[in-house]
């Protein structure tokens, strides 16, 4: 889709607003012909630059290749904010950094789809809390980027976990929730600092009981008491779809006029619609909280109504019933190991629900939604692994580690630049201080685009974010 | 059930009295084979042999002999333990917390908070007690979270075997919360909290011995016909040294004020959340006061968490401060060896971490007596593991709970169970 060529506006009133304006003034003095008008879809333009690294070279590593592969004693050189190569007894350039990697593990960097970092980061005080718009239903408009406050200590705890790239999403009181973002895990003075470069947008929507608990009782939209129940949730979406069909309809028909010589003004933009168009178009991605298997269904149905995709269900712990219908429409289920409970729709979640989707043969990301859980998603993965083990589903560590780098590359649209250890691929890797699916086990280093981001080994150098500054924890990433 | 039920090829109705009258039908089983760590004088015994008997384990060898009549467990190549103590946990008082059914463990429109009793809400049949058991977990204490003040009432500690009565001990300690939340509902302030936990305990302390003579008939006769209240029993127990004041706190200079009520009043004090302890951790030990935390804490996530690491219980237990590592809640609170298996990858010894989840909470709340360590004359909770049991990709082959072994089947494995291969119509039996 074309982009808005005119010079950015300084002012916050919107490119548009003055390309409305620029386009009246000619048309009253009938000199100019009018502009199409387009939208910019990249309003917020990732400042991502890579930090400066020596090159770095790692030798004789276990590692795990991202891809369901293990090599013992291999070597993997960094360059350039690149994987330079991986195999046996490689030469360092001139310069580079040599890390012994005797007895230790390499592997491609954990990604999270589903954090809220930054968003209620940590203090999590009230005037921190930014993750959910809560006032109605419908807020594809929000964008969670602008939520994001880079000085969150939590990046550097997950950094010091072994993630290299995040997903941060709205959460889940509404039914369309806001856009999410994809981040590399580096530190950044303003939220686009952190933007992963080329990475499309996605959206949160959300099943089940937090909607309705949210809205049901009318104190968080006393003018519209919905929705009330699953039916109502569903009804929302299909409405909100509907709409979004009917926007798209008025602005390609106006493209349509424009380009047939017709002397017209573009519809009146509606952000909302514009993100729900967005996903319609199958520009952005849709990460959807659902936990229970008949809500799945419903919403697998709404898909194919509104033909649009859905890339992720978001927690899916009852996804192990229904492993083999999301295998054939190709959705990514992103789970806990064990978390279960604490509500009624999380009540018949199992410690294989990870396995039994990996199983059937569909796609299965291990995800944190929490800010402790980032920090640790290796031994999610282990736990995972193990229980399917018990009961005969037989997977190896090398296959396991996709949950945690290739399929929540996949579901985020960036899985062609991270995820795996290929040559060319983003340098964002890990080094363990042994054997990842131990408990006993600690990421050393952590580097993204080849640079470290986290170093155990040299406590000094790690960085502290300017809320921790002068505090009693200040350094104490650990 | 419990496998002896199954064994003796019981009746339903008989499987119900085994269940119920367990220790009555306890069997003899012996553990052999194994690789055991008894928390206790034998250090680690290898090819023990752990003799069961009426509940109790009779003996631990190294090899020996079986006696004839008693029911083998083949411990080979595996680990052998104590069945591990989950503390700050709510077991048995909440089944589904949100949106779901009654959640036993808060108490927010409760009159009188210091003398509510846990061990009245308890639920034997609650889905998360095997769901926690069958991962080697086989005591908890359990107790409230909230209430509308900063007084969490009395806990429990509780096994978490067969039958309708799990209670270990009732009245296993007092709770007591300190913090920003206590002081919001105490007036807005720590001075205005602190002014009135003093005024409580001031009230309740015993007055020193005094002459019955100086007493005159009438007040005699008062005294004897009050009854005392439930609150008032509680606080008794505490300055009679029967339970200790359990009280959380995480600021390091709330944690000195913690240290500094023990010193005026005496009593036993152990300290929870304490997620700063570190920072006073020679006070702590000074002070005699145990500390259960949660070793994952590692982020500033308020003003009183600021110096939040996970190094905190390794540092503790160097200064001398005993430990329990907690199991966090409910429904995850078989995490527990997770949780502990973390603080030993942050310098907390391997043989720390398992004192930790075993003989230290059984110091901590009084049950030394009858649990902690696999020695001669100790309950029967044993575990065996099919390796490390604190590694998170180990777990339980055998549940012995007081002497019986308990079959490792919850309401998860049931679903697991009927998913593992996917049919059109699961709710049927096969």
């Amino acid at each position: 889709m074309t982009v808005l060529k005119k010079p950015r506006s300084r002012f916050a009133v919107s490119v548009l607003t003055a390309a409305l304006f620029a386009a009246g003034i000619a048309g009253e003095a009938g000199a100019q012909k009018r502009e199409l008008v387009t939208i910019n879809k990249d309003p917020f333009p990732s400042s991502y630059t890579r930090l400066e690294s020596a090159p770095i070279l790692i030798t004789n590593a276990t590692v795990l290749d991202g891809k369901g592969g293990i090599m013992e004693g291999a070597d993997i050189l960094m360059q350039d904010g690149k994987v330079k190569r991986v195999g046996k007894s490689l030469k360092a350039p001139k310069g580079a950094r040599l890390i012994d990697g005797t007895g230790k593990w390499v592997t491609p960097g954990i990604i999270d789809v589903h954090s809220h970092l930054g968003v209620y980061p940590s203090p999590g005080t009230q005037s921190h809390a930014d993750g959910n718009e809560i006032g109605e239903p419908v807020t594809a408009d929000v964008w969670v980027e602008h939520s994001n406050w880079p000085q969150d200590p939590g990046f550097i705890r997950a950094a010091a976990g072994g993630i290299t790239a995040l997903q941060l999403l709205p959460g889940s009181a509404n039914l369309v929730g806001g856009r999410s973002v994809t981040l590399k895990n580096v530190p950044g003075r303003v939220a686009q600092d952190m933007k992963f470069p080329g990475a499309p947008y996605g959206v949160k929507m959300a099943c089940g009981e937090n909607p309705k608990r949210v809205y049901g009782t009318g104190e968080n939209n006393p003018t519209l008491h919905r929705p009330y129940t699953r039916m109502g949730n569903v009804a929302g979406y299909r409405q909100a779809f509907a709409d979004a069909q009917a926007y798209q309809r008025a602005w390609d028909k106006y493209e349509r006029d424009f380009k047939a010589g017709k002397d017209v003004l573009p519809p009146q933009r509606d952000i909302n619609m514009e993100t729900m168009a967005g996903i319609l178009a199958g520009e952005i991605l849709v990460h959807m909280h659902c936990y229970r298997a008949d809500d799945m269904g419903t919403m697998l149905d709404v898909m194919k109504e509104f033909n649009y995709q859905i890339t992720s269900f978001q927690h899916a712990v009852e996804s192990y019933k229904i492993a083999d219908k999301l295998a054939e429409d190709n959705v990514c289920s992103a789970m806990w190991a064990d978390w279960w409970g604490f509500k009624m729709e999380a009540y018949d979640g199992i410690r294989e629900n990870i396995p039994f989707v990996h199983k059937a043969g569909a796609c299965a990301i291990v995800h944190s939604d929490s800010e402790e859980g980032i920090q640790r998603l290796n031994q999610e993965a282990a736990k995972a692994l193990a229980d399917g083990r018990k009961v005969g589903v037989d997977i190896s560590k090398a296959e396991a580690w996709q949950w945690l780098s290739l399929n929540p590359a996949k579901s985020l649209g960036i899985d062609k630049m991270t995820g795996t250890l290929e040559k060319g691929k983003d340098a964002d890797v890990v080094l363990w201080s042994g054997d990842p699916f131990s408990v006993y086990t600690n990421a050393e280093i952590t580097f993204v685009d080849g640079a470290p981001v986290y170093d155990r080994t040299n406590p000094a150098f790690n960085p502290v974010m300017d809320f921790e500054l002068g505090q009693p924890g200040e350094g104490d990433v650990e | 059930m419990s496998i002896l039920a199954k064994l003796k090829g019981a009746s339903v109705a008989v499987a119900i009295v085994g269940a119920s009258l367990s220790t009555a039908y306890a069997e003899d089983i012996a553990i052999t084979g194994g690789t055991a760590f008894t928390n206790g004088g034998k250090g680690k015994v290898e090819n023990a042999t752990i003799l069961v008997s009426d509940g109790k384990i009779s003996s631990v060898n190294a090899g020996g002999d079986v006696p004839s009549g008693y029911r083998v467990i083949d411990a080979s190549d595996q680990w052998v333990t104590v069945g591990l103590m989950a503390t700050g946990t709510t077991l048995g008082l909440t089944e589904v917390p949100l949106s779901g059914s009654l959640n036993d463990a808060t108490a927010s429109k409760a009159k009188n908070t210091i003398g509510l009793d846990v061990t009245y809400a308890i639920d034997p049949s609650s889905t998360l007690i095997p769901v926690t058991r069958i991962e080697g977990i086989t005591r908890a204490v359990t107790g409230l979270t909230s209430t509308k003040d900063y007084w969490l009432g009395q806990g429990a500690v509780i096994h978490l075997g067969d039958g309708f009565d799990l209670v270990e001990k009732q009245g296993a300690y007092i709770g007591l919360q300190i913090g920003e939340g206590a002081a919001t509902k105490a007036g807005g302030s720590r001075a205005a909290l602190w002014q009135e936990v003093y005024a409580k305990l001031e009230d309740a302390q015993p007055e020193p011995e005094t002459d019955d003579k100086d007493k005159d008939k009438d007040e005699k006769k008062a005294d004897k016909k009050k009854k005392p209240s439930a609150e008032k029993k509680a606080l008794e127990r505490l300055f009679k040294g029967e339970t200790s004041l359990m009280v959380t706190a995480n600021r390091a200079a709330d944690i000195l004020q913690v240290i500094r009520l023990k010193k005026h009043f005496g009593f036993k004090v152990i300290l929870t959340g304490a997620v700063e302890a570190w920072r006073v951790a020679d006070e702590l030990a000074k002070a005699d006061i145990p500390v259960v935390l949660d070793a994952l804490e590692s982020l500033p996530q308020s003003f009183e968490t600021l110096g939040a690491t996970q190094t905190n219980a390794g540092r503790l237990v160097a200064a001398g401060v005993t430990i329990a590592i907690t199991g966090k809640g409910s429904h995850n609170a078989r995490l527990m060896p997770q949780n502990a298996g973390n603080a030993v990858s942050n310098g907390l010894s391997w043989e720390a971490a398992m004192d930790a989840m075993t003989v230290g909470p059984a110091e901590i709340f009084g049950l030394s007596d009858s649990y902690g360590t696999l020695e001669a004359g100790k309950d029967a909770d044993i575990v065996v593991w099919d390796g490390d049991p604190i590694e998170i990709m180990t777990s339980p082959t055998a549940v012995l709970i007081k002497g019986d072994q308990i079959e490792l089947v919850s309401r998860q494995t049931k679903l697991r169970d009927r998913y593992l291969e996917i049919t059109r119509s699961p709710q049927f039996k096969k």
